[in-house]
């Protein structure tokens, strides 16, 4: 099976040509670098994606957040559900970990609050 | 008197100011309307930036931050709620605070990095009333990043910039449901990847040749008529489609804020309305450059900082007085290719320049020619309005010509 994609990785945004058999990658066309390859890979067996979104703090602003790994693309809007029913606790600090370990990554703060 | 001003605090500013800094400019005042530094890049949470630079994918606040912090380490003055109102040609400068009223300040050199605003223009001539509901993708990036508060539930998005792409998944993983991202034109101007993972990764469609033809609702917004436009953009009437929804965003491109730049007497380019500009960034207003979004406007932020480093730099041989050899070579284009940054180029340097084309070509060549002989090639599988190219021209190519033209070839 043929399946056409368009790499997420960088800006670039690549047409990439996948060739899949039994569900695994046989070979990659069109990328420019290796992580091209590596993106058509999971894409094609098990798609991951950063989410990033804000918070709410406990003064009632929000602060920016990001999981600092790609989260299983399946699991965002669970993933969202546990952002948007969390607290975060002033004073913060880029790159503080605000949740940790879900769906195998952190959630990070992207903003000195 | 102040050796160096500059007007914004984005990542071109900053980039700029620690450029002038690390070129050994001491005296420098960045004056910044907003009540933080950073810029635009404050509200843009989604990641994607500085790739080029730092190897990784930061999101805005993060790049930001990466500036900020120098800027402070640097101990490099800027004064934050602070509006430039007017820069004369002599380089004086007056602006207001709260604290400090209005006031002047005389300037040896000043580098303009306001940025961009979006534009409006598409909103103006829809049919239809005009309810609560319509927004600039930019305005309900700020409303949702910031202040942390929904404009709407049921969303059509006009107009597939990246703001609007971004802002379609932005709603959509906030629980907003976006019916559908409509596209005058028969291609996107967003990013390839962006359309990857905001529209096809939550199911949105995006209608290429659409437009919206009518606006409904009195108070609030109620729903939109949207239609296929013909290959000349005229709505097709048996195709009309009525979508309920409470919120219509915009995002129908950027313009560069250039108000105080002609107000200084600042030349601008027709085609990207900002300055006219040599290799330095240094406009036709000698000790007056221009860098990032407020020149030309950017889809990457390390070429912002890439380019204000360039306007940094030299704005600090100015200061000090170097001067090198001139020449004066004009870049012409052919159409296909819209405009260069640089448009001039006065010192005999190895340069880059940078060009966007007008539609998308597949299997190009960027051809450079001087006195009607190709002197310089380079190929190019696609190339798009939405994504800027660059090529690097070395300085031999400046000798003996007053003007260059760049074309854009079939293979
Ligand atoms: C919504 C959006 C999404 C984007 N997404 C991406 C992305 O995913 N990846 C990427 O690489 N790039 C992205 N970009 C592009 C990149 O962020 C911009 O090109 C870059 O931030 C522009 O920087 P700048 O410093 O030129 O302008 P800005 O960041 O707009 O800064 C201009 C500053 O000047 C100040 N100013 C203006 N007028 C005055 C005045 N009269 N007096 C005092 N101060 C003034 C403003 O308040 C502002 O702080 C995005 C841009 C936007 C708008």
């Amino acid at each position: 099976m043929k399946r056409e994609l368009t790499c997420i990785i960088c800006p670039i945004g690549c047409s990439l040509e996948v060739e899949i058999e039994d569900g695994v990658v046989k070979s990659v066309k069109g990328n420019t670098c290796i992580r091209g390859k590596k993106y058509a890979e999971t894409e094609c067996t098990a798609p991951m994606r950063t989410v990033t979104t804000t918070m709410k703090c406990d003064d009632g602003s929000v602060v920016p957040v990001k999981t600092d790994a790609p989260i299983p693309k399946e699991k965002m809007f669970e993933l969202m559900e546990i952002v948007n029913n969390s607290v975060a606790h002033l004073p913060i600090s880029v790159g503080d970990v605000i949740i940790e370990n879900v769906f195998g990554c952190n959630i990070v703060a992207t903003k000195n609050m | 008197m102040t050796d160096l001003v500059i007007v914004g605090s984005g990542p071109a500013g900053m980039s700029a100011a620690i450029a002038a800094y690390e070129a050994g400019i001491r005296d420098i005042l960045i004056l910044e309307r907003d009540n933080r530094l950073g810029g635009i890049l404050g509200q843009c949470i989604h990641n994607g930036f500085g790739l080029h630079r730092f190897g990784e994918e930061l999101t805005g606040p993060e790049y930001a931050w990466r500036y900020e912090e120098k800027v402070r380490a640097m101990n490099i003055p800027f004064k934050l709620g602070t509006m430039v109102l007017d820069i004369s040609e002599d380089k004086v400068i007056t602006a207001t605070n709260e604290e400090d009223g209005i006031f002047q300040i005389k300037a040896k050199a000043i580098i303009l990095a306001m940025g961009c605003r979006e534009r409006s223009k598409g909103a103006l001539n829809i049919a239809g009333t005009r309810p609560a509901g319509i927004f600039s993708a930019g305005t309900a990036q700020k409303f949702v990043n910031i202040e942390g508060y929904m404009p709407g539930k049921n969303v059509v998005i006009l107009g597939s910039g990246d703001i609007g792409l971004i802002m379609a998944r932005r709603m959509t993983l906030e629980g907003a449901k976006v019916h559908a991202v409509c596209e005058l034109m028969p291609y996107s101007g967003g990013l390839a990847r962006n359309i990857e993972q905001c529209l096809n990764d939550f199911g949105i469609p995006l209608k290429l040749s659409h437009t919206v033809v009518e606006i409904h609702g009195k108070e609030r917004l109620t729903g939109v008529t949207i239609a296929k436009v013909d290959e000349n953009r005229r709505p097709i009437p048996e195709t009309k489609e009525y979508i309920t929804c409470d919120t219509l965003l915009l995002s129908v491109g950027l313009i560069p804020e250039n108000e105080l730049s002609k107000s200084a007497g600042v030349s601008l380019d027709r085609v990207t309305s900002g300055a006219i500009v040599d290799q330095d960034r240094q406009t036709n207003i000698e000790g007056i450059y221009a860098c990032g979004n407020v020149l030309h406007v950017h889809d990457l932020v390390d070429y912002v900082s890439e380019e204000a480093e360039i306007a940094g730099k030299s704005a600090a041989a100015y200061i000090r007085g170097e001067k090198a050899e001139s020449i004066s070579v004009g870049i012409k284009t052919d159409g296909k290719i819209r405009y260069t940054v640089p448009q001039k180029i006065t010192q005999n340097k190895d340069v880059n320049v940078y060009f966007r084309v007008s539609d998308v070509f597949r299997n190009v060549t960027v051809a450079v020619y001087k006195n009607g002989e190709k002197v310089f090639t380079k190929k190019r599988p696609k190339v798009a309005p939405g994504e800027m190219e660059s090529v690097k021209l070395s300085c031999e190519i400046f000798s003996d010509c007053n003007e260059l033209e760049f074309r854009l070839e079939q293979n």
